[in-house]
């Protein structure tokens, strides 16, 4: 800053921003980081458990199936098209498209949550049988429990875009959880590989 | 003041200000409210884990003492642990953060002035958890380490461990909620010319410290939720006769454990950081060094947890590579205190109190890091494992390397918390006392471990040999009570009748002293502008910029970097629904504790309240 403050007048300012110069965004990150702490530390302790047994999954258990995780995941990265245009809408400040395109990401966190219970049912040890049972589920429960509260968060947004009115700051937020939603398809993409790939794998 | 500033004041504190009565103290979103009542339940945990020390102490004093029985003994070891680390350490760090870093950086508010309430109120009840529940013979029993199988339903049976369990989750999501707002308003709330260059030492520990946070509690978090799995839900993460492993539990609990260390010690740092400065009264030495030897105990501190289990049976080269991490974090630490005494050296001390605890810190952070590096060398902590050496150094590195530096932090930053000045001589005599307790107390612990007494026995037979060194630690820990007391005493003293503080009465250099003591709500009326990394030094007054809203609760947003202003940002205004959100946490865990199906249930109470909370209302920027 030169000594020049008195020419400066803060009131010609913006009062909101998109991204990294926003308080919600670091929020977002902050989170993120957290829970993403919580996925590596936990894919950690599977590695840690997985020298244990002489097979994996152990007691000649085949590997889960995969109809319903692979839908799933088909799913989500499919619900990534209406996020991305939601994202994009916020930033254009448009609110018709918003509404519509974060009404369809809420479809599709519904068919996930859906999927899910196929999912859950289908899955073939339960977390109480041994140690693979028991880190597998606690993968699955985290990530459930991430996708369940994002897609709570983006209803609650859709809720609040059609109803109240709409200005630069709530368009922001929208495009925060956006990004949040990223992280959940992100987060699948390795869980889904964890659970059900590396048995098949190794 | 001008005409002008008077009107914008008034006008500011209509908008800043608080509901009056019980409804604004449930309501207050100020960090500063926040701030006190954190720091004030910290040292009202702290001195109830304190009173649970004195009760060990007495009954340590001499040989076959019936004063506690084993199982109760159990739970105020576990408890005086527990709360120490996770009801003291760490929160009282957290507060100065919540207090001091929107004051340091030129702020009107922290960043998420709701979750900074909610965070606390989930805190509070946490702590009020664990605590009722030992007055109902329900506290901890298995240490503030729980390790597994001892932790394990086998062999704790009850629900003694799950309260422990859940006031882990408790308190680590309260410290994250204050690691989020650290993170953003260090990113982007600065006062305008704030560069990453200009910003206060204590406020980069307090970044340093969030991140670590970020990147340590999940673990504890994931490790207490797997224990507690594996209680209720039958899962074996712990249990090797199912390919569980109970190793699994140190190395979670050690990963978060060893980083937590640091995480009570470098806001430490900062706050010495600043007291060396201010009372040597020259800019510190070395300031990017000291940056970079923060971050770079933060990066080391993840390379360390092995060490607390060399006597576990790991590989020779794990366990070499451990010794040498261990003793590759002595390099940023010791160039931290070279700046010091450089900075020292070089300037004008004035020893006031706050210098006086900076140097007791020195003396006492000196020998418990000597005997940390002895314990680095496996062939030493194999042998004093589990025994009261351990316990001589975990006390001189929490207490020299946290509770001095926040002593003198607590001294340094109380005239602008109140607006009174702490006594200086029952300040030097609190200093006196304490360090005589503390060296009292625990300098003879080194010898009862190398003599072979282990930790967490509730009572010895005679003829061993201990008896002198432990009444002698005895003695100390009563002389460390009466020091405490003091110290409450001469904050209830300056209180009531100390002398009045003024803006700066330290002629300090950082902008917390700019306004006034204590500040106001809304904390500056006028944005102040930084050139420069000591600026209340420098030769020019501060400038200030114009333009922020009086009418409405608005703070200004600059860039990462180069803090150039970017944004007005409207703060959201007081709210009930935090509170009613921690209760519906609490709700959640408490009942989580007994039912599984707490989860599913309070979930909804849960759901109600925070998106009550989240819900525009007509006077926020959103329904403009």
């Amino acid at each position: 800053m030169k000594r020049a403050a008195a020419s400066i007048d803060l009131a010609e300012l913006p009062d909101y921003l998109f991204g990294v110069g926003s308080i919600g965004y670091w929020g977002g990150i902050a989170f993120m980081l957290i829970e993403g702490m919580g996925f590596v530390l936990a894919i950690g302790a599977y590695f840690y458990l997985l020298p244990y047994e002489h097979e994996w999954p152990p007691g000649g258990v085949a590997p889960p199936p995969l109809f319903w995780a692979t839908a799933s995941l088909l799913v989500a990265l499919l619900s990534e098209i209406p996020n991305v245009l939601t994202a994009r809408a916020a930033k254009r400040q448009a609110k018709a498209a918003t509404q519509l395109w974060i009404a369809w990401t809420s479809v599709f966190g519904f068919v996930l949550i859906v999927l899910r219970g196929f999912e859950f049912h289908a899955f073939n040890v339960r977390w109480d049988h041994n140690a693979y049972g028991s880190i597998n589920w606690a993968l699955l429960v985290m990530h459930h429990a991430d996708l369940i509260t994002d897609l709570y968060d983006t209803l609650v947004l859709a809720v609040m875009v059609f109803v109240k009115p709409v200005d630069g700051r709530k368009f922001s937020d929208v495009n925060d959880n956006a990004v949040f939603w990223h992280f959940i398809v992100v987060t699948w993409v390795i869980v889904y590989v964890m659970v059900y790939w590396v048995p098949r794998w190794l | 003041m001008s005409a002008r500033d008077a009107d914008l004041e008034k006008l500011l504190a209509r908008t800043w200000a608080d509901k009056p009565g019980l409804v604004g103290w449930l309501t207050t979103t100020d960090h500063k409210r926040v701030g006190r009542r954190y720091l004030v339940t910290a040292i009202l945990f702290f001195a109830l884990a304190g009173a649970l020390a004195l009760v060990m102490r007495t009954q340590l004093a001499v040989p076959n003492n019936t004063l506690v029985g084993p199982d109760h003994y159990n739970q105020i070891f576990s408890l005086h642990g527990s709360a120490m680390m996770f009801l003291f350490a760490v929160p009282v760090m957290t507060a100065m953060g919540v207090y001091l870093v929107p004051l340091m950086i030129g702020a009107r508010a922290i960043s998420f002035p709701r979750l900074n309430a909610f965070g606390y109120w989930i805190y509070l009840f946490g702590g009020l958890t664990i605590f009722i529940a030992f007055a109902l013979d329900a506290g901890p029993e298995a240490g503030w380490t729980a390790y597994v199988p001892l932790s394990s339903s086998d062999f704790s049976a009850g629900h003694r461990t799950d309260i422990w369990s859940q006031m882990v989750n408790f308190t680590e999501v309260a410290a994250l909620c204050v690691a989020a707002e650290v993170v953003a308003s260090f990113m982007v709330t600065r006062a305008p010319g704030m560069r990453l260059d200009r910003i206060p030492l204590f406020v980069w520990a307090q970044l340093v410290t969030a991140f670590m946070m970020m990147f340590a509690m999940p673990s504890v978090m994931l490790a207490s939720q797997a224990l507690q799995s594996d209680r209720q839900f039958g899962t074996h993460f712990f249990n090797p006769g199912e390919g569980g492993d109970p190793l699994l539990w140190q190395h979670l609990f050690w990963f978060f454990g060893h980083p937590e260390v640091y995480i009570i010690f470098i806001p430490g740092l900062g706050m010495i950081s600043s007291i060396v400065q201010t009372f040597s009264r020259r800019p510190i030495f070395g300031r990017t060094a000291m940056v970079l030897a923060m971050v770079a105990i933060g990066f080391l501190s993840f390379g360390l947890w092995v060490h607390h289990m060399f006597a576990t049976g790991l590989p020779p080269l794990g366990n070499s590579f451990y010794t040498a991490a261990s003793m590759l974090i002595a390099i940023p630490t010791g160039v931290q205190i070279f700046c010091w005494i450089a900075t020292l050296w070089l300037g004008r001390p004035r020893f006031a109190t706050p210098l006086l605890f900076v140097l007791g810190f020195f003396a006492l952070f000196v020998i418990g890091g000597l005997s940390g590096v002895m314990l680095a060398s496996v062939p030493l902590d194999t042998q004093v494992h589990d025994t009261y050496f351990v316990v001589a150094h975990l006390h001189y590195v929490l207490i020299g390397g946290a509770v001095f530096p926040l002593l003198g932090g607590f001294y340094y930053w109380f005239p602008k918390f109140t607006g009174k000045m702490l006594s200086e001589r029952a300040g030097k005599v609190n200093f006196w006392l304490l360090f005589i307790g503390v060296n009292l107390t625990f300098f003879p612990m080194h010898w009862l471990g190398l003599a072979g007494m282990p930790r967490r026995i509730y009572t010895y037979p005679a003829g061993l040999g201990w008896e002198w060194a432990n009444m002698a630690a005895t003695i100390g820990s009563y002389i460390v009570a009466v020091a405490v007391l003091l110290f409450v005493g001469n904050v209830l003293m300056s209180l009531l009748r100390g002398k009045a503080a003024g803006d700066n009465p330290w002629d300090a250099p950082d902008l917390e002293w700019a306004t006034s003591s204590p500040p106001p709500p809304w904390n500056f009326t006028e944005v102040p502008v930084v050139e420069d990394a000591t600026p209340l030094w420098a030769d020019e007054p501060i400038e200030t910029l114009r333009g922020l809203r009086g009418d409405k609760r608005e703070m200004l947003l600059t860039s990462i970097a180069e803090a150039r202003p970017t944004a007005r940002w409207g703060c959201p205004d007081p709210s009930i629904w935090p509170f009613f959100s921690a209760l519906a946490l609490t709700l959640q865990f408490v009942w989580t504790i007994f039912n599984p199906w707490g989860w599913v249930w309070a979930s909804i109470p849960m759901a109600i309240a925070m998106t009550i909370w989240f819900w525009p209302k007509k006077s926020e920027p959103s329904s403009d």
